[in-house]
């Protein structure tokens, strides 16, 4: 039962071509009749979320982005499930932005961040489904002239039950778009899900395994130029001159021009010859006082607030902690550091743009369709009926393709609006992918425990110093916050989605805030990478020092966090942590309750010479009250750790002369599949009111887990990632 | 200069020095075969050229001239599936798909040697990097088109 949505590029163009020619989505056409929204393809929308073509193939709509994670699989699963289609035949259509805006935001949020598709959106998706179901049943009990209560649904076919009578959803599609939405919509209750709930495949996987999948960098358009860009190295520099004249003789070449301040591109036939011409291209920089920048001197400024007295709290559930450390039998303290590091999507920032007086349209990946749209209106200086912007497939986004400041999407626009009515498709190398990052903040911690005579922990500081995102990315939020950025406590908050899992007597956990000139950006996991390494490797000190096991000290704070404690209960019977691992294997585990999942890992790892690590086996465990696709979870999960140690390991983002050092994957490496440990997830959702994230949670518990399990293979407490600058290497 | 890619032949008209990788994707047009790192580090670019899995994007394109050149698109015959697209589908192996063209690629050419591999091999033969982290699907689905005839 594997549907095959159309995700080809001939549809693409095709549709591309309807939307250009006024067959768009709200538009209401008058030879369907006047109240009928259509799709792309002129298939009757019955509600925003749904479109039924003649012959029963349901168009599931979709505004999120889809970027490797399944949420536009999960989110048809759940519209599916409430619609009660035949799941073999459904297909996806992606709504523009310029669409929603024309309609009010017929579909709610475009941006996908924060593990947010399914947990924030499952409700009135579900209820779009459900509508759509309940007006397609009306549609066929008015053709018979029968109570809808007589008739039934299901796999797209409607059945009158008394007569026996049957029809199709294509068939009366037409006539339960004229009918009005029903405003109750009950829902189904989750445990009689047959769609939605179950491990199936995902709708977009014929185009990924036969090269027609069109990601951005793969757009074509009749007459289209291909641009490539470098914009000062220096963050905050500008461009100074370029002389144009040595480049625009070269083989290809059309145009070289400047992008706003601070960036220069040159316009060729094809990417590579635009390349070719912009390496030789002489360009000078103003770069500015952020020349004088180095990892050295952010370090420094980063120490200095580990002990500074203005800081902001984010978590002071009670007590006195100066107090409670003053008069502690036993006080421990350790100073952890966590780098700069890039998204390094596979797949580099592009996007392609047409750029005219009257028109201004974007082809590109985004994972804010949104957002992206707001930087073309701003950037093209045209009214927002005048713009748009077509999603495509993302290679890989990771946070790196949400909405930032001065990025790629508005260099795009600013290439092509100096060929106007020429698509232009900007393509940055990998080296400007990594010299332009959008990078997971710096950060470092400094934590004070204290214990008492019977190995108590009484009194607990966290003090973070580091980077702040929202300061930089979302500064009206800080601002509402009186300068502090709550986001940088995800995992140890005082409450809500990122709150903490112990119960400490005495507890402070509180950050000064030290930006620095590198733009910051939402890095898979975004602060819980951080925080949950600090916190679970000090844990593991802390339980030493009381001379306790890690996970019997863990438990112990642990008694108001129930989901917390079943998670890691859940991975500590699964390593078999009460009976000794095999010789040479060591054990470490970690948890936490981010983005409304509560997550946690154990792993078993053995060291060689000291220093080569292999894991050789996690188990994770992830409660997220829902479970809208366990197979896809599994991915999920597993695909976590290979970021998440990746970054543990091997990657850093270093600056040197204020601009990042490392320039290709040679330099900033990724796992490979023999690196690769066997993952083992355990899926234990536990219900309730509120859905759980899944794309990010599972991240931020690997890394600390390896961290206690090397400390009790070697004696080795490693508190500064990336290993390698320790000489540890995964192997 | 001439080019054989999936059977075709096809006149370009190119820099010698161009890699191959974008000669298939800019003038053939052909753009399953895709640009990741253009170091030969990441094996996006993967192709075979003369039944060898080779990173395109290291490759001048003067160097493949005469050579038998296949890419992802060409790996079947027409509209069918290589059992390791058929093992990819099977196994649901990608994520957001963008490193799996070169993947596959470098998996049938390891197949075409080395029929049953065992895990060893594949980890010293697959060196691709997958940032969304598909390698338990990759591994499981070498093995399964393996066993596939």
């Amino acid at each position: 039962m594997t549907a095959m949505p159309k995700f080809t590029r001939r549809t693409f163009l095709i549709s591309s071509a309807a939307v250009g020619g006024g067959l768009a989505l709200g538009l209401r056409l008058p030879p369907f009749g006047p109240a009928v929204v259509r799709a792309a393809d002129g298939s009757p929308e019955i509600t925003v979320w749904v479109a039924i073509r003649p012959d029963n193939t349901t168009l599931i709509r979709a505004v999120r982005a889809e970027m490797g994670q399944g949420t536009i699989t999960g989110l048809a699963q759940l519209i599916a499930e409430e619609l009660d289609c035949d799941w073999s035949k459904v297909e996806i259509e992606y709504p523009t932005p310029g669409q929603s805006v024309a309609r009010k935001r017929a579909w709610g949020e475009f941006s996908t961040g924060g593990s947010r598709g399914v947990r924030q959106s499952n409700e009135y998706v579900r209820k779009g489904g459900a509508a759509a179901r309940m007006m397609l049943v009306q549609a066929a009990a008015n053709e018979w002239k029968v109570p809808a209560s007589e008739c039934t649904a299901a796999n797209s076919v409607i059945t009158h039950k008394p007569s026996g009578r049957k029809t199709t959803y294509g068939k009366v599609a037409e006539a339960a778009a004229r009918l009005e939405q029903p405003k109750d919509v009950p829902l189904k209750d989750p445990k009689t899900w047959k769609i939605a709930g179950k491990p199936l495949k995902r709708l977009d996987t014929a185009g990924k395994v036969n090269g027609t999948m069109m990601y951005g960098i793969d757009v074509k358009l009749p007459g289209m130029l291909n641009a490539a860009v470098k914009d000062c190295p220096v963050f905050g520099g500008k461009v100074k001159s370029f002389d144009a004249a040595r480049v625009s003789g070269m083989r290809g070449v059309k145009k070289v021009v400047q992008v706003g301040d601070s960036g220069v591109a040159v316009i060729a036939d094809t990417w590579w010859n635009a390349k070719t011409a912009l390496e030789q291209l002489p360009i000078v920089w103003d770069e500015g006082e952020n020349a004088k920048v180095s990892s050295a001197s952010i370090a420094e400024i980063l120490k200095a607030g580990l002990d500074a007295e203005q800081a902001f709290v984010g978590n002071q559930a009670g007590g006195d902690v100066k107090a409670a450390l003053a008069a502690a039998a036993k006080r421990i303290e350790a100073v952890y550091a966590f780098p700069f590091q890039n998204h390094a999507c596979m797949e580099p920032m592009n996007a392609t743009v047409r750029w005219t007086p009257d028109k201004c349209e974007l082809w590109g990946p985004t994972q804010n369709g949104e957002g992206a749209f707001a930087q073309v209106l701003e950037a093209s200086g045209l009214t927002a009926d005048k713009v748009d912007v077509h999603n495509v497939m993302l290679g890989g986004g990771f946070g790196r393709r949400g909405t930032y400041p001065d990025d790629y999407v508005g260099q795009a626009v600013l290439i092509a609006k100096q060929m106007p009515g020429t698509p232009v498709k900007m393509i940055w190398s990998r080296e400007e992918d990594m010299a332009h990052g959008k990078y997971h903040p710096v950060m470092q911690c400094k934590l004070v425990g204290g214990l008492d005579a019977n190995g108590n922990l009484t009194g607990l500081h966290m003090r973070l110093s580091g980077q702040s995102i929202l300061a930089s990315v979302r500064p009206e939020v800080v601002q509402a916050q009186k300068g502090r950025d709550p986001l940088s406590f995800q995992g140890v908050f005082e409450s809500g989605e990122h709150s903490f899992s112990y119960t400490v007597p005495n507890l402070l956990i509180d950050h000064a805030m030290r930006n620095t000139h590198v733009p910051p950006g939402f890095w898979r996991g975004v602060n819980v990478n951080q925080n949950a390494l600090f916190i679970e490797c000090f844990m593991d000190e802390l339980a030493e020092a009381a001379g306790q096991d890690a996970l019997e000290f863990r438990r112990k704070l642990m008694a108001k966090h129930p989901r917390n404690l079943g998670v890691l209960n859940a991975v500590a019977e699964r390593i078999g942590w009460s009976k000794p691992a095999s010789s040479g294997v060591y054990r470490g585990l970690a948890h936490l309750h981010c983005f409304d999942s509560f997550v946690a890992a154990a792993c078993e790892i053995s060291v060689r010479d000291g220093n080569k690590v292999k894991v050789h086996r996690i188990v994770a465990a992830t409660d997220p009250g829902y479970a809208v696709n366990p197979a896809q979870i599994e991915r999920q999960v597993a695909g976590s750790f290979v970021y998440g140690l990746s970054a543990l390991f091997m990657q850093e983002c270093t600056v040197k002369d204020g601009r990042i050092e490392q320039t290709n994957f040679h330099q900033y490496n990724s796992m490979r599949i023999a690196q690769m440990p066997k993952v083992e997830t355990i899926l234990m959702p536990a219900g309730g009111t509120v859905w759980g994230g899944i794309g990010e949670p599972t991240i931020c518990v690997a890394a600390p887990a390896v961290l206690n399990a090397f400390y009790r293979a070697t004696g080795k407490r490693i508190r500064s990632v990336p290993l390698k600058n320790h000489g540890v290497e995964l192997v | 200069m001439r080019l054989t890619i999936n059977g075709k032949s096809h006149e370009v008209d190119v820099d010698p020095t161009t890699p191959l990788l974008w000669v298939i994707r800019e003038q053939v047009g052909l753009t399953g075969t895709k640009y990741g790192c253009g170091v030969a580090q990441c094996g996006a670019c993967t192709v075979h050229v003369n039944g060898l899995p080779v990173r395109s994007c290291q490759l001048p394109v003067s160097a493949a001239g005469g050579a038998r050149i296949t890419t992802i698109e060409g790996l079947a015959p027409g509209k069918t599936l290589h059992k390791v697209q058929k093992a990819w589908i099977d196994n649901d192996v990608p994520q957001c798909g963008y490193c799996q063209s070169g993947m596959i690629m470098a998996v049938a050419a390891l197949l075409k040697t080395n029929p049953k591999p065992s895990d060893a091999d594949i980890d010293s033969a697959i060196t691709n990097i997958c940032r969304c982290g598909t390698f338990q699907q990759v591994r499981e689905a070498i093995h399964a088109a393996a066993k596939a005839a």
